[in-house]
Formats: structure tokens, C-alpha cells, sequence
């Protein structure tokens, strides 16, 4: 297609930081989400890496800790076990709020949800602003917490604990508040630009199925995220003002809470999963240049996973007091949520069959995606049937569970679609083999670490634990040492990053042969996307 | 099927704890089935993806590929076989659930009350406890309650979990059929000493369980120190104070403390004698030993101890030389 006013593009077309700020391209929108999720993420991995450097010996038997060993400016005057305990809780916190949340839908999905149905920008540029600054709002009073008295009830804020320890807990809770806004603001915006500003020919059944995914989760943003802001603001209204709706003292129930907590995060656990879904679509199909297998099934089972998933929150809360029906009800739910996962995962793999598979780094993350998630799935399964739960719950079996499926399942696809749609973006090829290197450190890295902590939990060992038993210490000093394989993958992949944003060869428009209208347009995109508005006449996917 | 045994043995034994209970077994088993049909679930999935990736390695980048939109007897297949895999487990899970949740008539009832960070048994005779003592091959009934904030009780040998709600009752029940001892977790974060806060369940034979419970409620005839040694341990001191050397745990040591002088975060100093430990001990927040965090995590023991029950801690830490 012919290029812009020659040499312009979204990237270059005006300059200087202020332009930045109040920009409302949704591609630039999309750039600084990308550069402040990165931010979070490089925080909240570090995190991660003190958590596993103290896990590296039961100090109940050697006397040491790695947390008490660190210089006084960084820990205070606390003790190792609450210093373990607010890392903990901000990892968790930073991880799920802060990256995975926002992840796809406000980089990946801001930047490219406009251009794959051919339209200028979002329905509401300014929303699409505010909800960047909603972001930025509740993640600086987020790390404000760290500078008065540290949260350290983990990220699930669970009463009564969140009422009776430090005050700082109201800041975090409106912290996540306001990001809680800027997540519905992302979702509104999303299913009206779907609904009303498809291009030409663009019907709902030749959408591309990352535009169906971003569509399912836009619904859970809207309809479940207001649940945890109303949770959230009880629990500071509780804290605040003492009016006793979860503090048994008052006569207040602590195990509501836990419902309306759930209530939301399980449907979240959708609006972090589906996403990453849809990207893993893409990848399937460009890199085995082939029209992807079941277009309806996978859109459709979208939606049944978003519907479903209102209804499963029960799951969580087995062993906390519910009785016997709601639990057995609870579980059958779960098992539905199964099938449609299933489906997706059988039609990713039909997509293969008989395909031209190119293995460049986004398709090895794709592949990787395919793996962990796998594992996370049918673990998922286990978790789900109660009697093996009421052992599971809240042991490290859960944890490597969730990573399995947020780290193995996300945050691989999170990878695979920036490497994707990197040249797209930044105009700039990387190193293919830099990058195929840090996909080999993080995917080995990843099992090294994750899969130790399934055996950990069978054998017992519960999460949260800032000290352990001798016995579980061989398998925690596995997954330790994994965590320094995945963080060496991350840096070689930062490196491979930043050297081909600042002298990588100019990218083609369309590197990998793709069919979304994204690939026909110039690289980098022009501030309107698309010269002349496209005009669609089959699907997304024709590779004839 | 002796094949199918065998994997279950194998899978089963290898990463679960030893199995205490009926119950244990019961899940195991149905754990084991779910370990070899998510290994045969992954071998398709897993196996597929990396045969058809040797298989259709992109020979040139003119490679034409086959036009297959859907088909929809497969997807029929992989939506119908995995829905009945999932509601056979499903099933298998409830009548295991509903064994679990049955609690037995004529049990042998046990208080388990969570506080931050010990759990205190109490039997009916007034006994406490921090060690769960149970007799074995009996029917065991737990009543659990929660002084503070949620906590979870946890016997990862007998595959039993439930947690600690302040405000309201929970139960669980269980029947060791093993003798000896083995750990019992909490497993729900309650603040800073919650990976401490870890109890022994001792299973004994019948008579060795009576003559135990006799010789704890005989407690109060024993000299005042001794005494004092053991309420150190059921009323959770010794989760945070080290007694028998000078290393900080949670809060400070009481090794060689007694008649010393204290220095507190403010400055203030103040001997260390019996009516300072019995105001620590009450109001721990009113002097707090230099160097630790304010305000002190320590929780009160205002109205949950006797005159005579300190008068035995104050004189328990007198004598730690």
C-alpha cells in the first residue's frame, strides 16, 4: 500500500515529551503503557528474585537469611520474616494488577485492535488517555505505600489481616482502585471501537480472533472490575471508618470478602488469560502460513470462557467454610471452564497440521505457550476437583499452577506478540538469534523453577512461607536456581531489545507474511494508520 | 490394569506425603488417575505440537499450505472427550467430599483455636496444648476457632485442610491410622511469624494417649518455674522468644535477661524485673526493646492469663541462665 506523506509516521510526526503526554494516538497510548508495564515488570521481577534468593535455604537449620543480610537502607528496622512477607505482597500486587492486567490489552491490544479492523484510532481517544493516567495514578500511590508503613497482606487483601495491620493498606487498596478504573476505561473503549468502528467489509465473523479475544476480556473488564472497586472501598471504608461488614469484631463476616474478592479476581484470571489467547491465534497462523483451524470454535469459546467465569469463584474457597453444596456446585463450574479451554488448545494444534512452520522467536513463544499452558491447564483440572484441592489449597502446588498458567500462559504470549509486532511498532528489526537465545534461558529458566514447586506442594509445603522444613530445601534450590535462568533470558532479551531499537535495520512492512491489516500498512504506522481506508472483502486469515 | 496399579503406585508414592488416613488413599488414588490422564492429555497436546513442528518445518518461503477452515466432527471429539473425563473426576471428587465432610458420631472432640502465630489444642478436660496428641484408629473430631485472623489448619499426611475464622466455628475430622508424628501447617498468611507457625500431631497408641492427658491436667501441682515452662510453650512465647541463647528470633531473647538493664527505642531505659515483664507481657506496646519495629507485632495477653499463670512465666524467665 503506498506510504504516507513520505518519511512521517506516528513515531516521528511531532516531538518532544509533552506531545507525548498528551497525545492521543492510540499507538503512542500504546507505546507508553509498553514502556511503564515494562517498568513494573523489571520492579516487580526483582521481587521475585529476593523472594527466591531467601527460599534458597531453610534458615531455621543453617541460621542464616538472605533478607537480613541486605544493607539497612534497603530493609529498615524489619525483620526478615516481614520484610519476606511486603516483598511478597508487592510482587504479587505489582505482577498481577500492574503487568499482567494491563499487559496485552493496554500495549498489544491499544496498538493494534484499532489497526487489525482497519480504523483510524479508538472510539474514545481521550478515555483512552485518561485511562493510561488512571494507570500512572494508582501505581505511584501504589509504591508511595513502600515509603510509609509496607503492605504485607499479600495481593489478596484478605480480612481480617488487611484490617489490623498497617495503615498503608487504604493507600494500596485505592491504589488498585484506580487502576481498577483505568482497566474498565480500557474495556468500554474496546467494545464500542469494535462495535462501531469496523472499516468496509469488516464484519464481526471476519474480525481477527486477538480483535474476538480483546472483545471477551473488554466484557469481564466492564462487568467484573467494579466489583473489586466496591470490595476495595469497603474494605477502606471498613478501616477507615470501622462500620463492620468484614470485621468479625463488629459482627462483620471476614469470609465475604473472600466472595467478593473472588467475585472479581476469578473472572480476572480470564482478562489476563484471553488476551494472551487471541495473540497466541495470531502467531499460529502467520508463522504455519495457514488459515487458522476452527474461527468460530475460538471466538465463540472465548465468550464461553468470559461467560463461564462469573460463575466459578467458589473454587477458591473450598477449605474457608462454604458448605458442602456450594463447593460441589463450585467444582462441576470449574470442570466447564475446561472444555472450552480445550477446544482452543486441540485448534491450535489442528492449525499446525500440514502447515509451512517457521520457528522465529514469536512462534517459539507460541509453541512455549502451548507447553506450560498445557500443564497449567490439566493442573488446573486437579485443582478443581475438591477432595484434591482441600491438600492443594494454598500450597506451592497452587503457585506453580497460576505460574504455570500466568507466566507459562500469559506472559509468554506477552512476549511472543511484542516480538510479533516489534518491527511494527518500532520501525527496527532485532536479532533473531539474540532473541531465540532469551526464549531458550526463560523457557528452560520457567520449568526449572516452576515445576519444582508442583512436587513442593504435593509434599505439603504451603505458600507464603518466608521459612520452610529441611526436607522441601533440595527443591526449593532447583527453582531457585531456575529463577537466575529465566532473569539472565529477560536480560538478554532487553538487550536484544534496546540494540535494535537503536541501530537495528529498518523493518520491511510486512516481516512475517501476515494477512491482518496491520501488515498492509507502512512501518511504523502513520498518525491516521492507513492511508486510504481499507476496504475487507473475506477473512482474516486467506493463506490460498 | 496391573498396569494402571502399578503407575498410581508409583505416581502416587513418589511426590505425596506418607498417607495417614483413609482418606488419604481415597485421594490419592483419584490423584494418581488425574496424574496419568493429564500426562496422556499432555503427550497428545505436547507430543502433537512437537511432531507436527518437525514434520512442517517451512521448507521455502514459497511453501503452499492446505486451505482446512474446520471440521466439525474433530471439534465435536475434543469438546465431548474431555467434558466426560471432567465429570468422571468431577463425581470421583464429590464422593470423596462427601466422606470428608461426614463427620463421625461419637468422635473424640478436640478445640484447635488459631492465634497469631501458634495453635492452642484444648481437650475436654481442660488440657492445653501446642501439639495435637491423638490416639490412633479413633475417630477425631477438630472444633476450630481463630482468636485473631484467618488462619488454616493443615495435616498434609492426612490430606486434611480447613481454616481458622474468627467469629465462627469450622470443622474437620480424620482417623490416623499411623503412628507417630507428623506436621501440621498454617496454611493461611496471617502477618509475620506465619511460616513458624507449625504444629506437631502426635498419633499414640490408646494408653499412652490417657496416661499423657492425665499427666497434663496434673500440670498445676508442679513447682511454679516448671510451670511457667510450660505455658511458655502452649500460650505461643516461645514461637517468638528465644530462651536458651541470645539470638533474636521475632521478638527479642530472654536468655540472661532477668535483672538487667533494657534500653527502649525511645531512649528510656528500664530494669528488666518482674513488674516490666509483666507489663510487656500485657501491654506489649508500652516499652519497646531498641532496634525493633514499632508498633511491636506482639499481640496483648490482657485477660487471657491468670495472676498465678504470670506469677509462673515471671518466674520461668528468671531462671533462663
Amino acid at each position: 500500500m503506498s506510504h504516507a506523506v513520505a518519511g512521517k509516521n506516528y513515531l516521528n510526526e511531532s516531538s518532544g515529551l509533552w506531545s507525548w503526554l498528551t497525545t492521543l494516538d492510540h499507538k503512542r497510548i500504546g507505546i507508553m503503557y509498553f514502556v511503564s508495564v515494562m517498568f513494573f515488570f523489571l520492579i516487580g521481577g526483582i521481587m521475585a528474585l529476593l523472594l527466591r534468593l531467601e527460599l534458597f535455604s531453610s534458615n531455621a537449620q543453617e541460621g542464616i537469611s538472605f533478607l537480613s543480610s541486605l544493607p539497612n537502607v534497603i530493609k529498615g528496622d524489619a525483620n526478615p520474616a516481614d520484610l519476606y512477607n511486603r516483598i511478597m505482597t508487592y510482587h504479587g500486587a505489582i505482577m498481577v494488577f500492574m503487568v499482567i492486567v494491563p499487559g496485552i490489552p493496554a500495549i498489544l491490544g491499544n496498538f493494534f485492535l484499532p489497526l487489525q479492523i482497519g480504523a483510524k484510532d479508538v472510539a474514545f481517544p481521550r478515555l483512552n488517555l485518561l485511562s493510561w493516567y488512571c494507570l500512572m495514578a494508582g501505581a505511584i500511590m501504589a509504591f508511595a505505600t513502600l515509603f510509609l508503613n509496607k503492605v504485607d497482606t499479600g495481593w489478596t487483601f484478605y480480612t481480617p489481616y488487611s484490617i489490623r495491620t498497617g495503615a498503608s493498606v487504604v493507600l494500596m487498596v485505592l491504589a488498585v482502585f484506580i487502576m481498577g478504573m483505568s482497566s474498565i476505561l480500557t474495556g468500554l473503549n474496546f467494545i464500542v471501537t469494535v462495535h462501531k468502528l469496523r472499516c468496509p467489509g469488516m464484519t464481526m465473523y471476519r474480525i481477527p480472533l486477538f480483535v474476538w479475544a480483546l472483545y471477551s476480556t473488554a466484557i469481564i473488564q466492564v462487568l467484573a472490575t467494579p466489583i473489586l472497586a466496591i470490595t476495595l472501598l469497603l474494605l477502606a471504608m471498613e478501616r477507615v471508618f470501622g462500620i463492620g461488614i468484614f470485621d468479625p469484631k463488629l459482627g462483620g463476616d471476614p469470609v465475604l470478602f473472600q466472595h467478593f474478592f473472588w467475585f472479581y479476581s476469578h473472572p480476572a484470571v480470564y482478562i489476563m488469560i484471553l488476551p494472551a489467547m487471541g495473540v497466541i491465534s495470531e502467531l499460529m497462523t502467520t508463522f504455519t502460513k495457514k488459515t487458522i483451524f476452527g474461527y468460530t470454535a475460538i471466538a465463540y469459546s472465548s465468550l464461553g470462557i468470559a461467560a463461564v467465569s462469573f460463575f466459578v469463584w467458589g473454587h477458591h474457597l473450598f477449605v474457608s467454610g462454604q458448605s458442602e453444596v456450594a463447593g460441589i456446585v463450585f467444582s462441576f463450574l470449574t470442570m466447564l471452564v475446561g472444555v472450552p479451554t480445550a477446544i482452543k488448545m486441540f485448534n491450535w494444534l489442528a492449525t499446525m497440521y500440514r502447515g509451512s512452520i517457521e520457528f522465529t522467536a514469536p512462534m517459539l513463544y507460541a509453541l512455549g505457550f502451548l507447553f506450560l499452558f498445557a500443564i497449567g491447564g490439566v493442573t488446573g483440572i486437579m485443582l478443581a476437583v475438591v477432595p484434591v484441592d482441600v491438600h492443594f489449597h494454598d500450597t506451592y502446588f497452587v503457585v506453580a499452577h497460576f505460574h504455570y498458567v500466568m507466566v507459562g500462559g500469559t506472559l509468554m504470549s506477552i512476549m511472543g506478540g511484542f516480538y510479533y509486532w516489534f518491527p511494527k511498532m518500532f520501525g527496527k528489526m532485532y536479532n533473531m538469534t539474540m532473541a531465540i537465545w532469551s526464549w531458550v534461558f526463560i523457557f528452560i529458566g520457567f520449568n526449572v523453577t516452576f515445576f519444582p514447586q508442583f512436587i513442593l506442594g504435593a509434599k505439603g509445603m504451603p505458600r507464603r512461607y518466608f521459612d520452610y522444613i529441611p526436607e522441601y530445601e533440595q527443591l526449593n534450590r532447583i527453582s531457585t536456581i531456575g529463577s537466575w535462568l529465566i532473569a539472565t533470558g529477560f536480560v538478554i532479551g532487553l538487550i536484544a531489545m534496546i540494540r535494535a531499537i537503536t541501530k537495528g535495520e529498518k523493518a520491511p512492512d510486512n516481516p512475517w507474511g501476515g494477512k491482518t491489516l496491520e501488515w498492509t500498512t507502512s512501518t511504523p504506522p502513520p498518525h491516521d494508520n492507513f492511508t486510504n481506508e481499507p476496504t475487507v472483502t473475506a477473512g482474516p486469515y486467506e493463506y490460498k | 490394569m496391573a498396569l494402571w496399579m502399578f503407575l498410581n503406585q508409583a505416581l502416587a508414592g513418589a511426590f505425596m506425603p506418607e498417607q495417614g488416613t483413609q482418606i488419604a488413599k481415597e485421594v490419592d488414588n483419584l490423584y494418581g488417575f488425574l496424574l496419568v490422564v493429564s500426562f496422556i492429555s499432555c503427550a497428545i497436546l505436547i507430543g502433537g505440537m512437537i511432531y507436527f513442528a518437525i514434520k512442517y518445518k517451512r521448507k521455502s518461503q514459497s511453501d503452499k499450505t492446505p486451505y482446512i477452515t474446520h471440521d466439525t466432527r474433530l471439534e465435536i471429539l475434543w469438546s465431548v472427550i474431555p467434558l466426560i473425563i471432567f465429570l468422571v473426576v468431577f463425581a470421583w471428587g464429590w464422593t470423596i467430599y462427601h466422606d470428608m465432610r461426614a463427620m463421625p458420631e461419637n468422635a473424640l472432640e478436640i478445640h484447635v483455636t488459631g492465634k497469631q502465630w501458634a495453635w492452642t489444642v484444648e481437650y475436654k478436660n481442660g488440657v492445653k496444648s501446642t501439639d495435637l496428641v491423638v490416639p490412633v484408629n479413633k475417630d477425631i473430631k477438630i472444633i476450630l476457632a481463630s482468636e485473631d485472623v484467618i488462619h488454616s489448619f493443615y495435616v498434609p499426611s492426612f490430606r486434611i485442610k480447613q481454616d481458622a475464622v474468627p467469629g465462627r466455628y469450622t470443622t474437620l475430622w480424620f482417623r490416623a491410622e499411623k503412628m507417630g508424628e507428623f506436621y501440621a501447617f498454617c496454611t493461611e498468611f496471617c502477618g509475620t511469624n506465619h511460616s513458624g507457625m507449625v504444629a506437631r500431631v502426635k498419633v499414640v497408641t490408646q494408653e499412652e494417649f490417657d496416661k499423657w492427658l492425665v499427666d497434663e491436667s496434673e500440670i498445676g501441682l508442679l513447682p511454679l518455674a516448671q510451670r511457667g515452662a510450660k505455658y511458655f510453650q502452649t500460650r505461643a512465647c516461645a514461637s517468638c522468644h528465644n530462651v536458651d541463647n541470645a539470638a533474636v528470633k521475632v521478638g527479642p531473647s530472654l536468655f540472661k535477661k532477668f535483672g538487667t538493664e533494657g534500653v527502649f527505642g525511645d531512649g528510656s531505659v528500664s530494669k528488666f524485673d518482674e513488674n516490666y515483664v509483666r507489663q510487656s507481657i500485657l501491654e506489649p506496646q508500652a516499652k519497646i526493646v531498641k532496634g525493633f519495629p514499632k508498633p511491636s507485632p506482639m499481640p496483648s495477653y490482657q485477660g487471657q492469663l491468670s495472676e498465678s499463670e504470670l506469677s509462673a512465666l515471671i518466674e520461668y524467665i528468671k531462671g533462663l541462665k
